[in-house]
């Protein structure tokens, strides 16, 4: 009894603030926070010194101060008057525009490719692999030039420019074809697309409650079809054809008018959706291959033909894997679409941190506003994903 | 004439002869139903239409030698091109009296690795050859490249270039992302709020911009970065940039491992009295990092492809060179030769690098998932 104080004074009272897992903890993390303020301080210290002694305002008014400078393609209007928010928002649109239809095209040719690669036939799935292995293995920019360089510039001036049927040309101007020019009325047929595809959603969200109600089925894509065909058609009809064509003609070096695919945007969508359809294939062969066999085999066993097998029960769950390295496919895309730069393709990089940051000197804002979007991209893309994991996450009981 | 044979005597009959056999084979295989051989007839077809040309185009139309471009009078490729330039794509414009200290580099370097592609060879050996691979090359080759003591000429950086300079970056960038890699991992699992935080936010700025952006900041922000006397090389900065970008990339693969690591491992460390950084060596990382080598070899895959980017911003790797040898006025239209050149080259690195990560995946796989 006596004993116990004396084995009580034999305990360490308390460990030596460096052996204490919590305060060595908070030590570390001050000093890396330190570290981490120091060299911000520094850098931002180092940074205002250079602008001073290089004479740089800093500040964004430069945005409203007007361009000067000429773009060669544009989704949205612009012209040397325009502002630097306006090249802005130029460069910004035509990312944008590159990456969806880039992703478009990947995705299909990317699917085709993979369930090509998983084909019993011993041929085709040969030439899907080599496909996969050749444009997986080499550069992108390699491939943009060769789009570029070798295959799309090289092709005939304007004046001989290859002919179909009269109005369409291709040359190293790209491919020039008749533009549909809008009269009045025009906008019938517009409302009455959207109409269709409206009713086309509804129809469909109600074909599929009452399959779930009743089990009876409903053909929806013949509907929807049909609707988003002929709704549209009967507005023209009403309207009385309120479109002409704008034919392109040859004058001097190059032909005016018409809608032009310009060599540029096509070397690039070329190459951005090939090289990522290669890895989409893959992504898409895993995703199919890591369903079990055991579900195919319940689902003949149930009865379901291969084609219902496939559309009801293994693409809904390889769906499951497939997607989020697929997002992360869409977000390489659309970051890959920056090599714009190297072929003078106006997106982003190229007419903003390009051409403007040249023109103004103004590095810190521009750099901070292109890496503010591409950011700002990824961080939704990634709460997409994220909340499309939690929603298609297996619900176990 | 029906032999008697008692039940279990009967002779094993072969297969019947229209299951085996090449013809089976390419009735299985090729024409097992309409559609199927519908897609037979067409693959056929597109080796039909890609193949021939393209061999003839490659090699038997092709020029080989000469050393202008009126040796080139066939139709088909004109390999004269890329003979004439094949220094300037191997080494850039490095001088050609010190080409000597490059192609060294590389015998030592295939010397120190091939030791580790034999099973015979004991681990300590290999750990040891991997240290000098990973660490003494990297020190002892950038003075052998840069030249300017030890009675070597100096060799500014701007006359590199080709593959040489593809290398230098991709190699530089795979070395130094490994370990910054791994210390992000581990500090983006943390479980210290500031230190984690701060790994997650450098993690997610560099893998949510482009490498281009990153480049352009290397070569226009950060002269701004830095205080006035102190401007580095062109190529310095661009390796800083490409190091920083990957490491976060190789920092997301490793943390994949760290998470796939059951909890009983660390907890077992820790009960056997192991320090942090004990566990993590010795413990953790050696099973995580093992999980993730294809992970792994795919970010240094990216990387090697990656470096291309470089000719954005002036320098001339071997693309840049195939681009610039195409461009010069003496040999102009063919592009098409330095592109399949330098698509070569890059091949045959990254196919290698994705076969081998295919095989080590094979050989470390132990069973357990």
């Amino acid at each position: 009894m006596s004993q116990a104080p004396h084995k009580m004074a034999q305990m360490p009272s308390k460990p030596p603030f460096w052996r204490d897992p919590d305060k060595r903890a908070m030590l570390f993390q001050a000093l890396a926070l330190g570290f981490v303020l120091y060299l911000g301080y520094s850098l931002v210290s180092n940074t205002m010194a250079n602008l001073e002694r290089q004479n740089i305002q800093t500040g964004f008014n430069f945005l409203s101060v007007s361009t000067g400078f000429s773009i060669a393609e544009s989704i949205i209007f612009y012209d040397e008057d325009s502002s630097y928010l306006d090249a802005f928002f130029v460069g910004l649109g035509n990312t944008i525009y590159v990456s969806i239809i880039g992703i478009v095209l990947a995705t299909v040719i990317g699917f085709l490719m993979g369930v090509a690669r998983l084909s019993n036939n011993f041929l085709l799935s040969r030439l899907a692999a080599v496909y996969v292995d050749t444009l997986r293995n080499l550069p992108l920019l390699l491939q943009i030039f060769f789009w570029y360089f070798a295959v799309l510039r090289p092709l005939p001036k304007p004046r001989n420019a290859v002919e179909f049927g009269e109005s369409v040309f291709l040359s190293n101007r790209g491919l020039v074809g008749p533009k549909p020019i809008w009269e009045d009325g025009a906008a019938l047929i517009g409302w009455a697309l959207v109409a269709a595809i409206l009713a086309a959603i509804g129809i469909g969200r109600w074909a599929k409650q009452r399959q779930a109600a009743t089990g009876q089925t409903f053909p929806i894509w013949r509907t929807a079809l049909a609707l988003v065909v002929l709704l549209p058609l009967a507005a023209a009809v009403i309207t009385g054809f309120p479109v002409s064509l704008e034919v392109p003609e040859l004058k001097g070096f190059n032909f005016r008018g018409g809608m032009t695919l310009t060599p540029e945007f096509a070397a690039l969508v070329l190459a951005l959706s090939t090289y990522t359809a290669a890895f989409i294939a893959e992504i898409v062969r895993s995703g199919i291959m890591a369903i079990n066999k055991g579900q195919t085999e319940a689902a003949y066993a149930l009865g379901l033909q291969p084609g219902i097998t496939m559309r009801l029960v293994i693409i809904p769950q390889a769906l499951r894997v497939i997607i989020p390295p697929l997002t992360s496919q869409y977000l390489n895309l659309t970051k890959n679409s920056s090599l714009a730069a190297a072929i003078a393709y106006p997106d982003l990089v190229a007419v903003f941190a390009g051409t403007a940051l040249n023109q103004t000197g103004q590095a810190v804002e521009i750099m901070s506003m292109t890496l503010a979007v591409y950011l700002f991209l990824s961080l939704a893309i990634s709460a997409f994903m994220n909340w499309y994991n939690a929603r298609m996450a297996l619900v176990e009981r | 004439m029906a032999e008697k044979y008692t039940p279990g005597t009967h002779p094993d009959l072969p297969p019947p002869k229209n299951l085996v056999g090449p013809a089976a084979w390419i009735r299985d295989n090729l024409f097992s139903g309409p559609v199927n051989s519908i897609m037979t007839l067409f693959c056929l077809y597109l080796l039909w239409v890609i193949v021939p040309p393209l061999v003839n185009w490659l090699f038997l139309n092709a020029d080989w030698i000469g050393t202008s471009r009126d040796d080139c009078s066939k139709e088909g490729a004109c390999w004269v091109f890329i003979d004439v330039w094949m220094r300037q794509l191997m080494y850039g414009r490095y001088p050609a009296e010190e080409i000597w200290r490059i192609n060294l580099s590389y015998i030592l370097v295939v010397l120190t690795a091939l030791p580790l592609f034999f099973k015979a060879v004991p681990s300590k050996v290999k750990g040891a050859l991997a240290g000098v691979l990973l660490i003494v090359y990297p020190i002892v080759f950038f003075y052998l490249y840069v030249g300017g003591s030890f009675g070597l000429e100096f060799v500014e950086t701007p006359r590199w270039g080709g593959l040489f300079l593809t290398l230098v970056i991709a190699v530089t960038g795979i070395v130094a992302s490994l370990p910054l890699g791994i210390v992000l991992a581990l500090g983006r699992r943390s479980e210290m709020p500031v230190v984690k935080s701060l790994c997650v936010v450098f993690i997610e700025f560099w893998r949510g911009i482009p490498l281009i952006t990153v480049l352009f900041m290397a070569s226009v922000m950060f002269p701004l970065f830095v205080p006035e006397d102190l401007s580095p090389d062109k190529l310095v900065r661009a390796l800083v940039g490409v190091a920083l970008f990957s490491s976060a990339y190789m920092a997301e693969v490793i943390r994949g491992g760290l998470q796939a690591i059951p909890k009983g491992q660390y907890e077992a460390a820790a009960a056997m009295g192991l320090s942090y950084w004990k566990s993590m060596l010795l413990v953790i990382l050696p099973q995580a990092l093992k999980m993730v080598i294809p992970g792994i070899v795919n970010t240094f895959i990216g990387l090697f492809k990656d470096t291309t980017l470089v000719l954005i911003i002036g320098l001339f790797d071997l693309l840049g060179m195939a681009q610039a040898a195409a461009t010069n006025t003496d040999w102009l239209g063919f592009t098409i030769e330095g592109y399949v050149f330098a698509a070569f080259g890059f091949f045959v690195f990254c196919f290698a690098m994705s076969r081998y990560s295919q095989r080590l995946e094979r050989a470390l796989d132990t069973g357990h998932k």
